[in-house]
């Protein structure tokens, strides 16, 4: 019961209708920017001769709700990463470590928040599909459960080999996403990381965070040990040294 | 005899550096106005590409890696019991304290929306380093204020107090080590959730574990740095026979920690890199040459060792180096994977240098109003004694 996205790039012609049906769906201002921002959300981008769209991957595990000290971002069960700007104390921690770039920040603003694609929640909420997909006009984004996707894509794959790579982006990337990529052209083209681990990148601090409890409890014992063998000399070597100027 | 040992006419200097303070004061003041009232973009060079600037590669992690003489220290003589190190005890707990309230004052700037810092009290995300790194600042700052408020009860005679203070102080100590393990480490932790984004060259499992020994080399570099800049300043002798021991640990502690990030690079690979043409090679063999291999080898002499002058250029690279591995892992090793160069606005370098010249005038002044120098304590004792 986890939504997703299937962005197919070889079907993309840029027409940019997903973007301002994005900016007016979000309540966000409507001039349209050549990037992603804080203030657009989703953005197609002409990279590697295709038009890629650019929007929050909505990570299965995400790397942003990992890092987020207040957890302000959070994966809800029914596919979208969402974000509480309530909670967030502007540290940026999410923009830093997001793999995909997506978490933008109000750098104009003097009380900041971050922005980012939320997957129409509210949309899904209601059982309609997100508006960007709503109006595609070529059917470059399709809506739909993750593993149906992963189907179709598949499909895509083997009717004509020719004209895909024979990968689907986001199916394991950094632990999987519920955004699906199909392209023409290597993904690394796409101004995608092609050198992302499999597993969830919050693995590789939990490794160490999990460790937290081991380090205070026996660092204490340690250092409490150690404190009270030098002490103990240290009463030793002035009773013997006192012992020793009496004894004669 | 070293240039540095000339002496100077001290008023002359007291002068100079009280009027550059005042520049930097007044310049601190309208950046902070323009930072609170028109924002981050206003104000720096950061950019969604690079969210961290020096604000968080120098004000951050090399304030909190330089306090580090404070824990080392305070172990040192209240927990293994090597006692002779008491008289640079005090000096070094006020930098450890000065940098800590400077961290947290560097971080108010930084984060979007500082007013909402106690956030990370009530809402919890342990799988976060950030909120690790939180919670350490938060404690590590209030242990430093109890460590530190014994030199102020002793100043009052506040006796009652004193007795609490001496009652808590081995927990006290245990808990300031313990917490500053966990901070230093953790803020080579946060990086580990970028092996896509940070260079070969500075990432690895282990910088957790580097930026830890890097802290205890930089923070014993510090304390012989500021023995020697207060000695300057307020005309004491330096005491030679503690700095210089010191010294001999901070060859072992920059031993181990070159040793280990070159066997690191050899492991990954990423060796091969040292020696291409490319700007993270230079950067890397400017903070592996100057900051870790030159001041060994300059220690490691015991003439130079043992002269003034040597000891304290040999610690002052250490600190160097300390300070470019951190701005190279935070800086340098991101410009790659975001495609852009980062500079600090003049701006964010006010802020950093204000930050380091309020440090500067808080010591002088903590030194003239409590017991922090044994020249001081040995009076304040005798005073006790006679009442």
């Amino acid at each position: 019961m986890s939504h997703a996205l299937l962005l197919d790039t070889t079907r993309c012609i840029g027409c940019g209708a997903c973007s301002a049906a994005c900016k007016e769906q979000n309540g966000l201002p409507l001039e349209i920017e050549d990037r992603a921002t804080a203030y657009t959300w989703t953005v197609v981008e002409k990279r590697g001769g295709q038009n890629v769209r650019r929007m929050c991957m909505h990570c299965l595990s995400p790397t942003c709700a990992s890092v987020c000290p207040v957890g302000a971002m959070r994966k809800t069960p029914e596919g979208p990463v969402l974000y509480d700007s309530k909670k967030c104390i502007g540290c940026r921690y999410c923009i830093q470590a997001c793999p995909f770039d997506v978490p933008k920040y109000q750098w104009d603003k003097a009380i900041p928040v971050v922005g980012k694609c939320i997957m129409c929640a509210p949309r899904l909420a209601k059982g309609l599909p997100t508006a960007c997909a709503s109006v595609c006009p070529t059917g470059a984004t399709t809506f739909g459960e993750r593993d149906e996707l992963i189907a179709i894509a598949r499909k895509r794959i083997a009717a004509t080999p020719k004209k895909y790579v024979d990968h689907i982006y986001g199916l394991d990337e950094a632990g999987g996403t519920s955004v699906l990529l199909l392209s023409g052209v290597p993904f690394g083209q796409l101004g995608l990381r092609e050198n992302l681990p499999k597993r969830p990148l919050g693995d590789l601090t939990w490794q160490v965070l999990s460790h937290v409890p081991d380090i205070v409890t026996m660092g204490g014992a340690l250092l409490y040990g150690i404190y009270w063998i030098t002490k103990r000399r240290e009463y030793v070597q002035r009773i013997e040294g006192h012992g020793g100027e009496e004894r004669p | 005899m070293s240039v540095l040992d000339v002496p100077r006419p001290r008023a002359g200097r007291f002068g100079f550096w009280t009027f550059a303070l005042g520049v930097v004061l007044l310049l601190l003041l309208y950046v902070t106005f323009m930072r609170f009232s028109r924002g981050l973009g206003a104000t720096t060079n950061l950019t969604d590409r690079f969210p961290w600037g020096i604000w968080i590669g120098f004000d951050i992690l090399c304030g909190v890696g330089l306090a580090a003489g404070a824990f080392t220290l305070m172990a040192t003589v209240h927990l293994f019991h090597i006692e002779k190190f008491e008289p640079i005890v005090r000096p070094t707990l006020l930098t450890g304290y000065l940098g800590y309230l400077l961290v947290c004052v560097g971080l108010m700037y930084d984060l979007g929306q500082p007013w909402r810092i106690w956030h990370a009290i009530i809402y919890w995300n342990e799988h976060s380093v950030m909120f690790e790194v939180a919670w350490c600042v938060m404690l590590y700052t209030t242990v430093l204020t109890l460590e530190f408020s014994h030199i102020v009860f002793e100043r009052m005679r506040w006796k009652t107090l004193l007795k609490v203070m001496h009652a808590i102080n081995t927990p006290l100590v245990i808990l300031g080590v313990l917490l500053s393990t966990l901070h230093q480490s953790s803020l080579g932790t946060m990086y580990l959730i970028v092996p896509e984004k940070l260079h070969p060259l500075w990432y690895t499992q282990l910088l957790p574990l580097l930026f830890y020994i890097s802290a205890v080399g930089a923070g014993l570099g510090m304390v012989i740095v500021e023995s020697y800049l207060s000695g300057r300043a307020f005309g004491r002798e330096l005491e030679m026979d503690l700095l210089e021991p010191l010294g001999r640990v901070m060859i072992v502690v920059l031993a181990i920690f070159g040793v280990l990030r070159l066997d690191i690079l050899v492991h990954s690979g990423a060796i091969t890199q040292v020696f291409q043409p490319i700007y993270e090679s230079r950067m890397f063999l400017g903070e592996f040459g100057l900051g870790v291999v030159l001041p060994i080898v300059l220690l490691s002499f015991p003439r130079v060792r043992r002269s003034k002058g040597g000891l304290v250029i040999g610690a002052a690279f250490a600190v160097l180096g300390f300070v470019m591995y951190r701005l190279n892992v935070s800086i340098t090793g991101f410009e790659r994977s975001s495609g852009t160069h980062y500079v600090p606005s003049w701006m964010e370098m006010t802020v950093s240098i204000g930050l380091v010249a309020v440090g500067f005038a808080a010591f002088a002044i903590a030194t003239k109003l409590l017991p922090i120098f044994p020249a001081h304590e040995h009076r304040a004792a005798s005073r006790v004694r006679g009442h």
